[in-house]
């Protein structure tokens, strides 16, 4: 066995996953999840966890892997995860974790989240459930929206014995996990269901379809009894580039296509929710919402181009998001900035028109400035347009409730320490603080509420009994 | 679950639900909708709410029968309940957070066409009840298809009729008779309200904006979410894209440009055949 080389996970077939929409990656075998965890090296003192947004204790769960202790790997893990199915898939791993591995300055670090993934899917298919008897503390408290942070946050607070109720919005919980992040990268039944399934088990309920904002205020919900309330509604509110032809037919909004896709299951025909999708599709940006996009329109049998302003180093997806993606037949134009979409009589979308970049000097990212090339302007001839750039707080919470603080660009404002935000009582994180991040990141905005919240209600108590 | 509890037919393909939704019954307000799913497998589809009671926690809609989402809701009887039900979406009536004395002295005329009397109904209904009285005029293409005439007659000062065919009422169309009660009448409106059929919006719009009336138009686009996450229901007016889901559903007519609306209702019009409904929302 090589050291420096990382076990690989079997994954579909490009040309045959390309035209379905099961799970692209097909997990660890018991056999090849053990031989992955042998490799870890056990550091006395590991870097990894400290790339970690909820800090795991990464070499305890992997050490219990080697010993072919799933049970005990899985403790491990939930007590700092509720979605471990879920993050060993979705997160970025090789920015975080995998990064700071000490076999990586060498050869291929330890595949923390393929060994994740393998943990929390032996815990689903074994119905592995730590949480004994919890005792009730009798304190109320709010979570607004079930995505990974209001999951998160919900759970570590009905942990510690509060009766914690969700309010989710759309018919189905889990956020992006559920309308965002398609089937082949994220299975619903199999995997989000199964996690927001666990959560429910500790106790935590969850009302769906209603929109706080509209169907209750904030002011309402603590006429009900809720003694706190945690704002995670995430990043919802679309953007589009503000170019003409924008309101052509075929022009979407990621989200839209996604949200039909995946919510919706339009993919299925007994369904009845349709997608409209053409033959020659075009998506714009570069980010993991992107690939997801493109790769879903691409099993609906389109021919499918990603636009993107830079190029490929700078591309914000994932690299295997990417790889994935050009394995199943994507294309990409880069170095290329929309600037029209003509259409047809019908209004109809027929061409988008793009200008050529180049790559400037370095803006405040760190990243070379895409600078137009003068008459550099071409067409590309396409039937759909996807423009998958990024969204922003949803305004309909901030606007309803007085005294919420947010800032220029709609996201509201919190203590850095507890989360709490202007509102007494009043808590956030996740998207709709930090703008659109990923999964991990509202995971542990969701943590640091929890304990925000639980601080906030213990010095409420302490302080009625001094009175 | 949502349960049906009552449900009546008031024309031909064209029924009233009274769905039981506590939460939606205590915060509905003239102008806002609800998204339904009849089931687990249905669409979502957006609905003007008509009424609403907080004692008995119910919310009416009215629907009509067209596309095969509203076809199979139409097979839902009272008893039966329904998949998914949320709201109250959208802003509500302008008027609403009007200052009530202001708006007695406001002359108003709501202009239904069609299943358009149902988000009428709620209007009319609001301001008689802060002492406030307006006109109606009800168009349909027939008498049989004329809904919530004795209703609206509770609430509004003058219920008007005109029927495409002359069945009933005036013998034309709304706009029409709108001219004749603006011309030849002597009514003098200071604002208008129109809600039914696209083209019946535009066309109203465009005459009152030669009328100098100001005019509101309840906009029914393609929506998804309903919450304002994916854009589908987007509009221009005036030079600026809103979301009908949140910015509306209530626009000045006198700046909604209504070709691009209705391009953009046609989106899934062809997809029917393959059994996927074209999210034809009524009302």
């Amino acid at each position: 066995m090589d050291r420096w080389k990382s076990t690989p996970m079997k994954v579909q077939d490009p040309e045959i996953r390309s035209r379905n929409f099961d799970e692209v990656g097909l997990g660890y075998t018991k056999e090849e999840a053990i031989k992955e965890a042998n490799r870890c090296i056990q550091c006395p003192r590991p870097l990894c966890m400290s790339g970690c947004p909820v800090s795991i204790d990464i070499p305890r769960f992997i050490r219990y892997i080697s010993e072919d202790e799933f049970e005990k790997s899985a403790y491990v893990l939930s007590k700092q995860t509720s979605l471990a199915s879920v993050c060993g898939r979705v997160c970025p791993q090789e920015d975080q974790c995998e990064k700071l591995c000490i076999l990586g300055k060498r050869g291929e670090p330890v595949a923390i989240g393929k060994l994740e993934r393998f943990i929390g899917d032996w815990a689903i298919e074994n119905e592995y459930h730590r949480y004994e008897k919890i005792e009730k503390n009798g304190h109320k408290v709010a979570v607004v929206g079930a995505g990974p942070a209001g999951i998160t946050c919900a759970g570590d607070l009905a942990k510690r014995g509060y009766e914690v109720t969700i309010f989710e919005a759309l018919h189905e919980p889990g956020g992006v996990l559920q309308y965002g992040i398609p089937e082949f990268r994220l299975p619903k039944n199999k995997i989000v269901k199964a996690e927001v399934d666990n959560v429910k088990r500790l106790g935590v309920k969850l009302e769906t379809n209603v929109v706080v904002g509209r169907t209750i205020t904030i002011d309402e919900m603590f006429e009900e009894g809720f003694e706190a309330i945690f704002l995670a509604s995430g990043a919802g509110l679309p953007r589009f580039m503000g170019i003409p032809g924008e309101n052509y037919n075929g022009v979407f909004s990621a989200n839209e296509f996604l949200t039909r896709a995946n919510l919706m299951k339009a993919y299925k025909d007994d369904y009845a929710t349709p997608i409209s999708i053409g033959e020659k599709v075009a998506v714009i940006g570069g980010g993991n919402v992107a690939m997801d996009a493109a790769r879903t329109a691409r099993r609906l049998g389109s021919d499918v181009t990603i636009v993107y302003r830079r190029t490929e180093e700078e591309l914000p997806a994932r690299s295997e998001e990417v790889h994935h993606a050009k394995e199943e037949g994507i294309k990409f134009k880069l170095l290329a900035n929309p600037v029209r979409i003509l259409g047809n009589e019908e209004g109809r979308v027929s061409r988008l028109r793009c200008v050529q970049m180049e790559l400037g000097k370095e803006d405040r990212s760190g990243r070379r400035r895409p600078v137009k090339i003068k008459d550099s302007e071409f067409d590309i001839e396409i039937d759909t347009v996807i423009m998958a750039l990024g969204s922003a707080p949803n305004p309909l919470i901030a606007k309803t409730t007085e005294g919420l603080k947010v800032d220029s660009r709609g996201c509201i404002i919190i203590d850095e320490r507890t989360a709490e935000t202007s509102r007494d009582g009043v808590f956030a994180g996740g998207d709709i603080v930090t703008g659109a991040a990923t999964v991990i990141q509202a995971m542990g905005a969701g943590k640091k509420a929890a304990t925000g919240i639980n601080e906030y209600i213990q010095n409420k108590q302490y302080e009625n009994k001094n009175k | 679950m949502y349960k049906i509890i009552e449900k009546k037919v008031l024309a031909e393909d064209i029924f009233s639900m009274d769905i039981l939704a506590p939460r939606i019954a205590k915060s509905a307000l003239p102008g806002q909708f609800v998204t339904l799913i009849a089931d687990e497998k249905g669409e979502r589809i957006p609905f003007t709410i008509c009424d609403h009671d907080i004692e008995k926690g119910t919310v009416k809609i009215v629907v009509q029968a067209l596309g095969c989402s509203t076809k199979e809701l139409q097979k839902f009887e009272k008893g039966d309940s329904l998949y998914a039900f949320v709201g109250p979406l959208g802003r509500a009536s302008d008027f609403v957070n009007q200052d009530i004395e202001e708006l007695k002295r406001e002359n108003i005329i709501f202009i239904a066409g069609g299943v358009g009397a149902a988000p009428v109904y709620p209007q009319v209904k609001w301001l008689k009840e802060r002492g406030i009285e307006s006109d109606v005029i009800i168009g349909a293409q027939s008498k049989d298809r004329v809904i919530l005439e004795e209703e609206l007659k509770k609430y509004a000062k003058n219920v008007y009729i005109a029927t495409d065919d002359g069945s009933y009422g005036f013998h034309g169309f709304v706009t029409d008779y709108l001219r004749d009660l603006v011309e030849n009448e002597k009514n003098e409106y200071t604002k208008a309200v129109a809600i039914g059929p696209t083209v019946m919006m535009k066309f109203t719009s465009l005459l009152t904006k030669e009328l100098e009336i100001p005019t509101i138009v309840s906009m029914n686009p393609i929506m998804v979410d309903g919450t304002g996450m994916c854009g589908a229901c987007r509009l221009s007016v005036g030079n600026e894209t809103k979301f009908a889901c949140v910015d509306g559903p209530e626009f000045d007519g006198h700046m909604v440009n209504f070709d691009e609306v209705m391009h953009r209702q046609d989106e899934y019009v062809d997809k029917e055949h393959v059994c996927k409904c074209g999210g034809n929302s009524v009302g």
